[in-house]
């Protein structure tokens, strides 16, 4: 009797202290994930910080020369990112009005034929397209658009690989947020005598906007920063450039050209700390959204 | 095949049970809808109600009962068409409303002249108390000058007597509302339409006593306007409140008459089993 709860005692003590340390663990390791953005945050901060100002948002730019003449002056480098601003903003502007409506549609079409053959096919065809390398659409981008349409580098080129890129996150949360919408509101609108294209277009997708409104905020937030497929498609420009049909340039582009001019790297830091900035915002702004526009059914 | 066979069944075996089952169903004079020979399927030779007859007359309300799976929602869903949202389902049989088969007409004028409310409570989430009532005339793109917009918000929310608890609220969401007062917002939503017949299935069922009671008295204050058909499994709201009652069991409709008559002496053996709880 004594000895059988003396072994216990001991047993319950060596699994309580298991737990402890399996807890502790789990809270050293959550956070230890979440301290390379605050990493990264202080890096491009401390780095970047000196090059912010007015003119970084609106002047083009600078080109080599001027920025050497600063460097060994020790001033900041003159000019700014206004050319990568304004590209990446029609780039994905483009790119959104392409994919977002084909997007919603597409993922309403899934939710709502969720057995079908063809919606299966669809279904699976999409999951792939979301693990296609960028690179890629940037290859498939060139073949289809920079040569037989726009004959040289392009905007239109590097906004359609990248609504390609954007596609599968708004299908994905089109689908997965109108699945959850019960059906008892359809059939509300129905029992209306209200037509099928109008049930779906006036109840259930702005039933579900807030859902699908995030998906798109992360879609657009996914491609503000690529590089891989702009770099075969819109190519960059150092003035900034409103035809859709030209070379432009955009924010990662320019940090990747700031990094090969050994006389512009300071840049990099400045570029970079921007665009992750508005991709912050982005992410903060899917998770606003997701709040504020939930609808409670 | 297999549905011809259960058709004929009746007939193969003795009359006296054919004149049993047609004794058993009430005739209705001049009804508003009349359901004749009526059988559905979800798909397959499997069919969820057999060979339904009944007229509803105009100005009453109709329940249909019986325990479950025994097909009075399909039967409900059927006369707006409202079952054919699951794909496969197909009918033999037709339902007419006035002299029209209701099979042959548009879905989407059928529904504005036949309007449903359901089991749950089911305001649009996105829209104010006033849009959900006029959700009918908005969503169908048919355009009205505010004033008479107006005055159909507020008849209708008078009728459901919604009106006097909503007046300072009418653009607010409709789902802030509690369980009772969505409900007769949604039966207010169906009478904006002014249809012909309002279906409602189980109306009550996710409400607490007190707002079933107000649900019930407003029933029966709308059925000088409107013919009502009701599917309850609850026997004493079919009593308290309806003029006729069909008994439904396994796919057929068993017995249809006079509720006070049915519910004091029924025709059928599996009615009388149902009412003192023997079956369902």
């Amino acid at each position: 009797m004594n000895i059988s709860t003396e072994i216990s005692d001991r047993n319950i003590k060596r699994r309580l202290l298991k737990d402890k340390i399996f807890t502790y663990g789990m809270i050293s390791f959550a956070f230890l994930s979440s301290i390379p953005l605050f990493l990264i945050l202080y890096e491009l901060i401390l780095k970047g910080y000196k090059q912010i100002n007015i003119n970084f948002l609106f002047e083009v730019a600078p080109d080599t020369m001027d920025a050497m003449i600063a460097v060994s002056n020790h001033e900041i480098i003159p000019g700014g990112i206004a050319n990568g601003i304004v590209g990446t903003l029609i780039i994905v502007g483009l790119a959104s009005i392409i994919a977002i409506p084909l997007g919603i549609i597409c993922g309403t079409y899934l939710s709502e034929n969720a057995e079908d053959r063809f919606a299966g096919i669809v279904r699976f065809i999409v999951d792939m397209l979301q693990g296609v390398p960028s690179i890629v659409l940037g290859v498939i981008g060139y073949i289809w658009i920079v040569k037989p349409v726009t004959g040289g580098f392009s905007a239109l080129a590097g906004s359609i690989a990248l609504s390609i890129m954007m596609l599968p996150s708004i299908v994905r949360s089109t689908e997965e947020t109108l699945k959850m919408i019960p059906i008892s509101l359809k059939e509300a609108a129905l029992s209306l005598g209200v037509p099928y294209h109008r049930v779906m277009l006036k109840v259930v997708i702005p039933t579900g906007i807030s859902g699908i409104l995030t998906g798109v905020m992360l879609g657009i937030s996914r491609i503000a920063g690529e590089t891989a497929p702009l770099m075969l498609t819109a190519l960059g420009s150092t003035a900034i450039q409103t035809n859709i049909t030209q070379p432009t340039s955009a924010i990662p582009l320019l940090v990747w050209e700031f990094y090969n001019d050994p006389n512009l790297v300071s840049m990099i830091w400045s570029a970079s700390l921007l665009l992750l900035i508005l991709i912050l915002c982005l992410n903060l702004g899917a998770k606003a959204i997701a709040k504020k526009w939930k609808v409670q059914y | 095949m297999e549905s011809t066979i259960l058709a004929e069944m009746p007939i193969t075996k003795t009359n006296k049970k054919l004149n049993v089952i047609q004794n058993s169903i009430e005739h209705i004079d001049s009804p508003v809808l009349k359901i004749d020979d009526l059988s559905v399927s979800y798909g397959g030779d499997k069919y969820s109600i057999r060979n339904v007859s009944a007229g509803i007359a105009r100005n009453k309300i109709t329940a249909i009962m019986g325990p479950s799976g025994c097909g009075k929602s399909t039967l409900l869903r059927a006369v707006n068409r409202m079952h054919e949202l699951y794909p496969n389902t197909h009918n033999k049989g037709a339902v007419y409303l006035g002299d029209e088969n209701i099979y042959k007409l548009n879905p989407i004028q059928l529904r504005r002249k036949i309007g449903m409310v359901f089991q749950r409570p089911n305001p649009f989430p996105t829209m104010s108390i006033y849009d959900n009532v006029i959700a009918g005339f908005n969503l169908n793109g048919i355009k009205l000058k505010r004033p008479e917009k107006d005055e159909i918000v507020e008849r209708s929310l008078r009728e459901v007597g919604l009106w006097d608890e909503v007046k300072d609220a009418l653009h607010n969401r409709g789902t802030f509302l509690s369980g009772g007062q969505q409900q007769r917002l949604c039966i207010a939503r169906a009478l904006a339409y002014t249809p012909e017949i309002i279906l409602l299935d189980e109306p009550t069922s996710a409400l607490d006593p007190i707002a079933t009671a107000k649900i019930e008295d407003l029933l029966v204050k709308l059925k000088k306007d409107f013919t009502i058909v009701l599917v309850t499994h609850n026997m004493s709201q079919a009593a308290r409140i309806s003029d006729y009652s069909m008994f439904m069991y396994l796919g057929e409709l068993v017995e249809y008459g006079k509720t006070k008559q049915m519910f004091t002496m029924p025709k059928d053996n599996r009615t009388e089993e149902y009412l003192t709880g023997k079956i369902g």
